[in-house]
């Protein structure tokens, strides 16, 4: 996809993607100081720092309500809209539920990003949100001195369907739906060093919907299940950890990977949140001295838009697999298993 | 010969840096590289980078931040 006029949109932003979240601890230590909601129609909240909220209309409709924004992850303005809304549809997923509505959110330096930029930014979501079956219905623009685009997703979910953060039980399997990695390559493509063809295929995960991923986990009898955004694949397997009361063993020899990846890590091409995520995680993850640097650097690394971590039965993992065969938007892999544990650390990282 | 130089990258945020003392480095057969950060993630990626292009390296505090002193060896292995 051609770059319209001379803006690449990566060069106006420091923090890409979900690397642009808040660190977990301070996070952590801002919600910590809000009120939470003791309504008992609130079934998922704030508390599990889950991906959506969940909230019961009826005994029989379950509301999902999500919202996701960021500067831009990708050059062009139309893949930069697909992956936003990628990223934002799939909170939704990630709760089991299925998407309807959406309102986008635009921040924008008008005088430095015209504004056919903007509009294709936007069409690149519509295209997205309508590949989910879901309709986007209105915004908020905002003139802002960094270029962020995201929605907030409207969606429900079948009662005995909530994948939250908090199910995961000991003797599960974790498999992971999405190669890692994409925030380091996106850092090569701002240095200019990540060949185009791999910027194109880190596009294209980020850009894919985790919908089959969530079906099939939905088909698999999942306990739990989260997606790999800005706190990395370690940071949030130890929110699912915390918020379920278990430890978690993972076998990083076994991760999908986007090629290059690791390369890119030994090159220095490491983005801030991936330090930030491994000081947030220091104590509270253990990993084993084999797991080599580079690739430790991959599990912090902040994903946009990336895979999800389904907790299974063990029993139910080859039905999973199964129903995500033949899946584009999916490459499985076993990284791990559900152990008892409670206390810190919550994590083992094996080779 | 043997060159050194000196890059400030303060007030940079990475990957800047790291493609500053990438371009360095590629463009001395041997020698040195001084570079100066202010950011603890820029002295984590490139000494990261000083390993990938197999390169030794020493960092220290300094006014401001922070000093990397990064020894390109030479391909024929002699001594500087």
């Amino acid at each position: 996809m051609a770059i319209q006029g001379q803006c690449d949109l990566l060069q106006l932003t420091e923090h890409c993607g979900c690397g642009a979240k808040l660190a977990a601890a301070d996070l952590r230590e801002f919600l910590s100081g809000l009120p939470a909601s003791r309504d008992p129609r609130l079934l998922v909240g704030p508390v599990t720092f889950d991906d959506a909220a969940v909230y019961r209309l009826r005994d029989d409709c379950l509301l999902v309500q999500t919202v996701d924004f960021f500067p831009p992850v990708a050059s062009d303005p139309e893949t930069f809209g697909r992956i936003a809304a990628a990223n934002a549809l799939s909170d939704i997923y990630a709760m089991g539920g299925r998407p309807l509505t959406a309102l986008a959110l635009m921040c924008l330096p008008s005088k430095q990003v015209p504004l056919g930029v903007a509009r294709a930014i936007v069409h690149g979501a519509t295209e997205k949100l309508a590949e989910a079956g879901a309709l986007l219905v209105g915004g908020h623009t905002l003139e802002d001195p960094q270029l962020k685009f995201g929605l907030s997703v409207t969606g429900l979910v079948e009662p005995g369907h909530i994948l939250s953060n908090a199910g995961a039980r000991t003797g599960d399997v974790l498999v992971l739906t999405k190669p890692l990695g994409t925030g380091l390559t996106v850092t090569a493509a701002k240095a200019g060093l990540a060949p185009a063809s791999l910027v194109e295929e880190a596009n294209r995960w980020m850009s894919a919907l985790n919908r089959a991923a969530a079906e099939a986990a939905v088909q698999g009898g999942a306990h739990a299940a989260t997606d790999i955004t800005g706190f990395g694949l370690l940071g949030h397997c130890w929110q699912m950890a915390k918020a379920s009361g278990v430890r978690m063993r993972l076998r990083a020899g076994q991760m999908p990977l986007l090629d290059c990846a690791i390369e890119f890590a030994s090159m220095g091409l490491v983005p801030a949140g991936a330090y930030a995520n491994r000081r947030f995680l220091d104590g509270r993850v253990r990993i084993c001295e084999k797991v080599a640097l580079a690739l430790q650097d991959v599990l912090f690394d902040p994903q946009t838009s990336g895979g999800l971590l389904v907790c299974l039965p063990a029993e139910s993992v080859e039905k999973f697999r199964q129903a995500a065969a033949g899946q584009r938007a999916c490459r499985c892999a076993v990284v791990g298993q559900v152990e008892e544990g409670d206390g810190e650390p919550r994590l083992l990282v094996e080779m | 010969m043997t060159q050194e130089m000196t890059i400030d990258a303060r007030g940079l945020a990475c990957p800047i840096p790291v493609i500053r003392v990438k371009k360095a480095l590629e463009g001395v057969a041997r020698g040195r590289v001084v570079v100066l950060v202010d950011e603890q993630v820029a002295v984590e990626n490139i000494t990261r980078l000083a390993g990938y292009m197999r390169c030794s390296h020493q960092c220290a505090a300094c006014e401001g931040g922070f000093r990397i002193i990064i020894e390109k060896p030479g391909s024929g292995g002699e001594e500087p």
